[in-house]
């Protein structure tokens, strides 16, 4: 069938099962955006900036497992994806952006609008083209989205120059790719797996570290059943967090820079770590050199090039973690029987294991590492615990990058598989609401809350407008501090409490939203937390709270800059007062 | 920590951007390339990069991963342990007059060398060895004053018929193209 290019692309993103795209117009992709009514099953939403753009698809990507797509034009609006895509780079988010370029013979003459995006995304996707043929469009497509969606995932760029919408061609999409150069690697290599069973089966103190590798590879509960079969405690990385049910027997939270005290104590204390879809990252580790000093390591991750990278490991498997795990878990010698249900796991008494899990516990019960202060105040973890309350744990948490992100982390109890979208490795300020609204495009029926901080929500708060023109039902929780307070807390404690271009003045939130025709509210006190929060799921549209939250709080644990990650400094909080993560430990 | 000599080869797929690719992941994880050297490789549509850096085993061992994750990278092998033959090629020009040129000559002669151009005050010489052989040349003319000095880089590969293709397994591009690289001993 003849199609001109613009044609071609929509019949390959529908090819693909693409359903929406977050875009914005320009001169270049004009051709591009005149066909699109001829394809109403592709929904375009338009966003207000183009870094928007790239952090819907991102936080749609992530949200569903499936490849998110943006539009930009040319020039300005190609440079205004770069940062949403180094996002997805970061964390291995299959975005695919695509972007107009001047036409060809207008290619390397500095025309209005070039830019060379090729060149400036090299480093920040995992593969781009230039479509320089119509021709090439369907084989384009077909390999961008294998590229995107398979192996390690990430974002691809896909430039197309002007005039290459408006040439004709015949179109017929490719059933398969062929790439010499591309061929992951599923199935892990025998042998390794074997010699890490026989680790597992005869470690004394092991301790899984699970990252984002599980959720992308959706082996939940091929991990579980690792974890129960063997007695082995998990911990995750930020961007492992809900790729392990936090309430498990087993579930000792968060390891890191901000992680819970018992999970780092556990981690620097085993003998064995199985490090599964995760890549040793500096906020997990802290000082690499003391990481986890006594423990032989095995690294289970689809990247070949993550093993070995930052950390010698001993026992190195590469393949995807499902596969991996499957494989595995035959080898693993289970522990008599057991429930499968997180509340009646029981390990039983007299394995070798107890011991090590019961001493976790009881860091736990001495570095309980979630408390806060017992105040008439309202403190931001305070208000993360009551969404978690109020929402049964069932809602996704979108967050921003700062202390709110980390409180997120900290204070709310994830259960329920992939709920936690943020930006961890490039960690991008102004994700949280972008990404908010490609989650809830994708999950049109989950409840998604963002929560923002008052300095990030500023970086991309134009996308109220998105979330009103496409009814987008999100739930906006934003931390207001006053303060870009990550910042400001690292300068309270290493900085001399120097507050310099920290404190942060915003405008008045409620009437904001109110002026981009949303509903919201403001709270300054504890007690209109819950109500407030209530309205807001009760509401069927988007809903805005403005939460005006003690401004010197700050995150705990924390380690410092360049200090092994045993070494917390933990909250000065004395009085006691468990977050929401209780546990029935009478098992134990 | 100690750093060696490697011999990269890449085989990557012959379109426009690869090269700025492999570059840019070089200069990104801090290596300095020594010497590089492209040229088409004995599969139609597939070239050869010969990539000579510095570096720590296991700095250049994340290097080559990282290569290998690029999609029009085929194929990357260090052969640097290998039993590899390598060469270069040197174009030397130095100053010469009636009262060094035969001195000139002789050194060239010695380096099995090859004069391109004779100047009334300058020869063009070709040389053609492994780094050592090219390196010592070049020592010895300094003395006389190098006008112009352009090296191609290291090309290598290794000895016998096991090749960095067939070696890993990866071996569709050869058979399809039906021939066999004659042994270069
Ligand atoms: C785009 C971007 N610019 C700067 C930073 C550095 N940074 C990290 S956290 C932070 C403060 C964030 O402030 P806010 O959004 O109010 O969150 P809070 O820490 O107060 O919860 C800053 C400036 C960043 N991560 N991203
Ligand atoms: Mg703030």
């Amino acid at each position: 069938m003849r199609m001109n290019g613009a044609q071609m692309l929509c019949q390959s993103l529908i090819n693909e099962g693409v359903e929406v795209v977050f875009g914005y117009p320009g001169g270049a992709i004009l051709p591009l955006y005149d066909v699109l009514p001829q394809y109403p099953q592709l929904r375009h939403i338009l966003v207000r900036h183009e870094q928007g753009a790239a952090h819907a698809a991102d936080g749609y990507a992530r949200a569903t497992g499936k490849a998110g797509v943006c539009f930009a034009t040319s020039g300005p609006g190609a440079c205004n994806l770069v940062t949403g895509i180094a996002s997805a780079h970061l964390d291995s988010s299959p975005v695919i952006a695509i972007t107009a370029q001047v036409a060809r013979h207008f290619i390397g003459k500095d025309a209005f609008q070039e830019i060379d995006i090729i060149g400036i995304t090299v480093p920040i996707t995992k593969h781009n083209y230039q479509v320089s043929r119509v021709e090439d469009m369907a084989k384009v497509f077909k390999e961008a989205f294998h590229i995107a969606t398979t192996g390690r995932p990430g974002p691809v760029l896909i430039d197309v120059p002007r005039d290459v919408f408006t040439d004709e061609a015949a179109f017929a999409y490719p059933a398969r790719v062929n790439l010499a150069g591309y061929c992951p690697t599923v199935q892990g290599h025998p042998l390794q797996i074997k010699k890490a069973a026989r680790l597992i089966n005869e470690a004394k103190r092991p301790a899984i570290i699970a990252g984002r590798g599980v959720i992308i590879s959706k082996a939940y509960q091929e991990l579980k059943e690792l974890a129960e079969k063997a007695q082995v405690p998990v911990v995750t990385t930020f961007l492992g967090i809900s790729c392990f049910p936090e309430s498990h027997v087993l579930s000792f939270g968060m390891l890191g820079v901000h992680g819970m005290a018992y999970a780092n104590l556990a981690v620097d204390a085993a003998d064995l770590i199985i490090a599964i879809g995760m890549r040793f990252d500096d906020r997990a580790t802290a000082k690499v050199s003391g990481f986890a000093p006594h423990a032989q390591i095995i690294h289970i991750d689809i990247d070949p090039a993550e093993i070995g990278k930052n950390l010698k490991v001993s026992v190195p498997i590469v393949g995807d973690i499902k596969n991996v795990l499957q494989s595995l878990n035959k080898q693993i010698e289970g522990s008599g029987d057991r429930g499968q249900g997180s509340e009646d796991c029981q390990l039983p008494t007299g394995d070798c294991r107890l011991g090590w899990i019961r001493q976790i516990e009881e860091w736990r019960r001495e570095h309980p590492s979630t408390v806060i202060r017992e105040t008439e105040q309202l403190l931001p973890q305070y208000v993360i615990q009551k969404i978690h309350q109020v929402t049964a744990g069932r809602a996704t948490i979108v967050t921003g990058v700062g202390q709110h992100q980390m409180w997120s982390a900290q204070h709310y109890c994830y259960d329920k598989p992939n709920s936690l979208i943020s930006s961890g490795g490039l960690g991008t300020m102004g994700f949280e609401l972008p990404a908010a609204v490609g989650a809830k495009v994708g999950l049109p029926d989950d409840c998604v809350w963002c929560v923002a901080g008052d300095g990030g929500f500023q970086m991309t708060v134009q996308e109220l407008a998105t979330i009103v023109q496409d009814d987008i039902a999100v739930k906006i929780a934003i931390l207001n501090n006053g303060y870009l307070g990550m910042v400001r807390q690292w300068q309270e404690m290493f900085y001399g409490r120097r507050y310099v271009a920290t404190p942060l003045s915003g405008p008045d939130f409620v009437k904001l939203a109110e002026a981009y025709g949303l509903p919201a509210l403001r709270v300054r006190s504890k007690a209109e937390v819950i109500p407030a929060i209530q309205q807001a799921m009760d509401h069927p549209g988007p809903f805005l709270i403005d939460f005006v939250v003690e401004p010197e709080e700050n995150v705990y644990p924390m380690v410092a800059p360049g200090a092994a990650i045993t070494e917390m400094i933990e909250s000065p909080v004395e009085k006691v007062e468990f977050g929401s993560k209780p546990r029935d430990i009478s098992n134990l | 920590m100690a750093t060696t000599k490697h011999t990269i080869v890449v085989l990557v797929e012959d379109r426009p951007g690869v090269l700025n690719r492999v570059v840019s992941l070089f200069r990104r994880r801090g290596f300095n390339i020594e010497s590089l050297a492209v040229g088409h490789s004995e599969t139609p549509g597939l070239s050869r990069m010969i990539i000579v850096v510095d570096g720590a085993t296991t700095a250049v061992e994340q290097v080559r991963k990282q290569l290998d994750k690029l999609i029009e990278v085929v194929k990357v092998t260090d052969i640097s342990e290998d039993n590899l033959v390598a060469r270069e090629l040197a174009l030397i020009k130095v100053e010469s007059g009636p009262s060094t040129r035969s001195e000139i000559m002789q050194i060239t002669d010695i380096f099995r060398a090859n004069i391109l151009d004779v100047a009334s005050d300058s020869i063009v010489i070709e040389v053609t060895g492994d780094d050592d052989k090219v390196g010592s040349l070049i020592e010895l003319l300094r003395g006389f004053g190098i006008i112009e000095l352009a090296r191609t880089g290291r090309i290598a590969m290794t000895r016998g018929t096991i090749g960095p293709l067939l070696k890993q397994g990866i071996s569709k591009q050869r058979k399809s193209n039906g021939q066999r690289v004659a042994d270069s001993r």
